[in-house]
């Protein structure tokens, strides 16, 4: 592929291209993707049957617990095991400008010359929950091209910014020492959608404090509950049913604890597949994406209606001027 | 559907002096593009793979350690092995005057030293994407 052809994209060549191995393509593919592009549609129309395998893990959490770097270190111990990785870093796109400044590969240094590793970063482009809207399309472009583990990196993450949840098959929410007491660990939201909970920095002298506050709020809710049903009845609010919460402690700087999280992260893979809820997730996300490609018509289609409405109402001239 | 500017602000070389890069980087933000920062001390070859990836519009490099006639040579190199060659790359940083024939030789498409105003940058990454052969 040249870049002259840039000008005027065929998704369906890229595609074949990308699935012969072709990074420029599949760069490219992800861009007409991200963008919405007739041919990104027509690409994702032939590549999305081919997707489905990859494992998916999602990590957010606030800005500044050290997604990045942690981010970094799972790829790189998935690349120590052997494995492809992928990963997508969300970064915030300015209200104001429509710009971003996307700085997470400052984080991933040592990766960039693996070409067992192929990293893309996207702007949030105005899409509130964590991500962008075209992150689940990257995830399935990259995914049908055989990567066997996604990580997908969210936007740094306040307290509802969930939707992860809805694009990975596990959430790792990286929490760091210092940013809370117990209350907050018991407050809706994030806590509630993570598969694994990581504090990270435990080098840090007040990782042991969160790591325990962390512990006992969720402890004293979900997990006794749990055991005291025998899994009968899974808690409410637990995003995996039955599945019970791995706690661990990582230190990204020390490359401590890495291990153990790719471990945990195998773990909830394999739970999903043997419970067959793998099945079902790859279900509702492809309900998910039939809604908001639903969603984005039928506004995109309200929006014209009401224009035109409104347009009647304050010049009703409009009505009767136009040309029988 | 949205067409927004992808540009990769990158150091390569082992010069620590990344405030230029970081102000270009804000600037090009600010108006309205999508800026990959890679952050300090790049090999040519992070620096390629990094735009190839990304699939940027544009490449800007900032070198203030004098290394420039040694590390341009070897960027342009690793984008052409890419597929890349027509990419348009410009400079930043502390460029001696008579080293920009020269780099223009090797495919750099403008140089921008010191004092630069940033409306400058934009205009030319804007005209150099627009301007991008069909």
């Amino acid at each position: 592929m040249t870049r002259a052809s840039r000008r005027h994209p065929d998704g369906a060549a890229l595609a074949t291209s990308a699935l012969a191995g072709d990074r420029q393509a599949t760069a490219r593919l992800l861009t007409l993707v991200e963008n919405g592009h007739s041919q990104g549609h027509i690409a994702l129309a032939a590549l999305y049957p081919r997707a489905g395998q990859a494992h998916v893990i999602g990590f957010t959490g606030s800005t500044g617990a050290g997604k990045s770097t942690l981010v970094s270190e799972v790829a790189r111990e998935l690349r120590s095991r052997g494995e492809r990785v992928a990963i997508v870093a969300v970064d915030p796109t300015s209200p104001y400008s429509g710009g971003a400044l996307l700085g997470d590969r400052l984080r991933m240094h040592d990766l960039v010359n693996d070409p067992g590793i192929f990293i893309r970063s996207m702007a949030s482009r105005g899409h509130p929950g964590g991500m962008a809207r075209a992150t689940r399309d990257v995830i399935t472009v990259l995914d049908a091209l055989g990567v066997p583990v996604i990580l997908v990196e969210t936007v740094g993450a306040g307290q509802a910014q969930v939707e992860v949840a809805r694009v990975a098959h596990t959430v790792v929410l990286v929490e760091a020492p210092g940013m809370g007491d117990d209350v907050q660990a018991l407050k809706a939201g994030l806590m509630e959608i993570a598969d694994i909970v990581v504090v990270n920095k435990a080098d840090r002298p007040e990782a042991r404090q969160t790591l325990q506050a962390i512990r006992s709020a969720r402890l004293r809710g979900r997990f006794t509950e749990h055991e005291r049903l025998g899994n009968a009845h899974p808690a409410a609010d637990s995003i995996t049913p039955g599945w019970l919460v791995p706690i661990l402690e990582t230190s990204a700087l020390q490359h401590t604890g890495v291990a153990d999280l790719v471990d945990a992260a195998r773990a909830h893979r394999e739970y999903l597949v043997s419970t067959t809820l793998w099945e079902s997730l790859r279900a509702d996300q492809a309900k998910a994406d039939v809604e908001d490609w639903l969603d984005q018509k039928l506004r995109a289609l309200a929006h014209e209606r009401l224009g035109e409405a409104r347009l009647m109402q304050q010049r009703p001239w409009c009505r009767t001027s136009s040309p029988s | 559907m949205t067409e927004i500017i992808r540009v990769l602000i990158a150091k390569p070389g082992l010069d620590g002096h990344d405030r230029g890069a970081k102000v270009v980087a804000r600037a090009l933000r600010d108006a309205g593009m999508e800026v990959i920062y890679t952050g300090l001390r790049q090999t040519p070859a992070m620096v390629a793979e990094a735009a190839l990836q990304e699939d940027v519009d544009v490449v800007g490099l900032s070198i203030l350690s004098g290394a420039h006639m040694a590390l341009v040579p070897r960027i342009m190199e690793e984008l052409q092995q890419r597929g890349l060659a027509d990419l348009p790359v410009f400079l930043g940083g502390i460029i001696p005057r008579d080293d920009v024939a020269a780099l223009q030789a090797l495919g750099v498409s403008a140089v921008f030293g010191p004092g630069t105003e940033s409306q400058t940058i934009i205009s030319y990454i804007q005209n150099a994407v627009r301007g991008d052969p069909a």
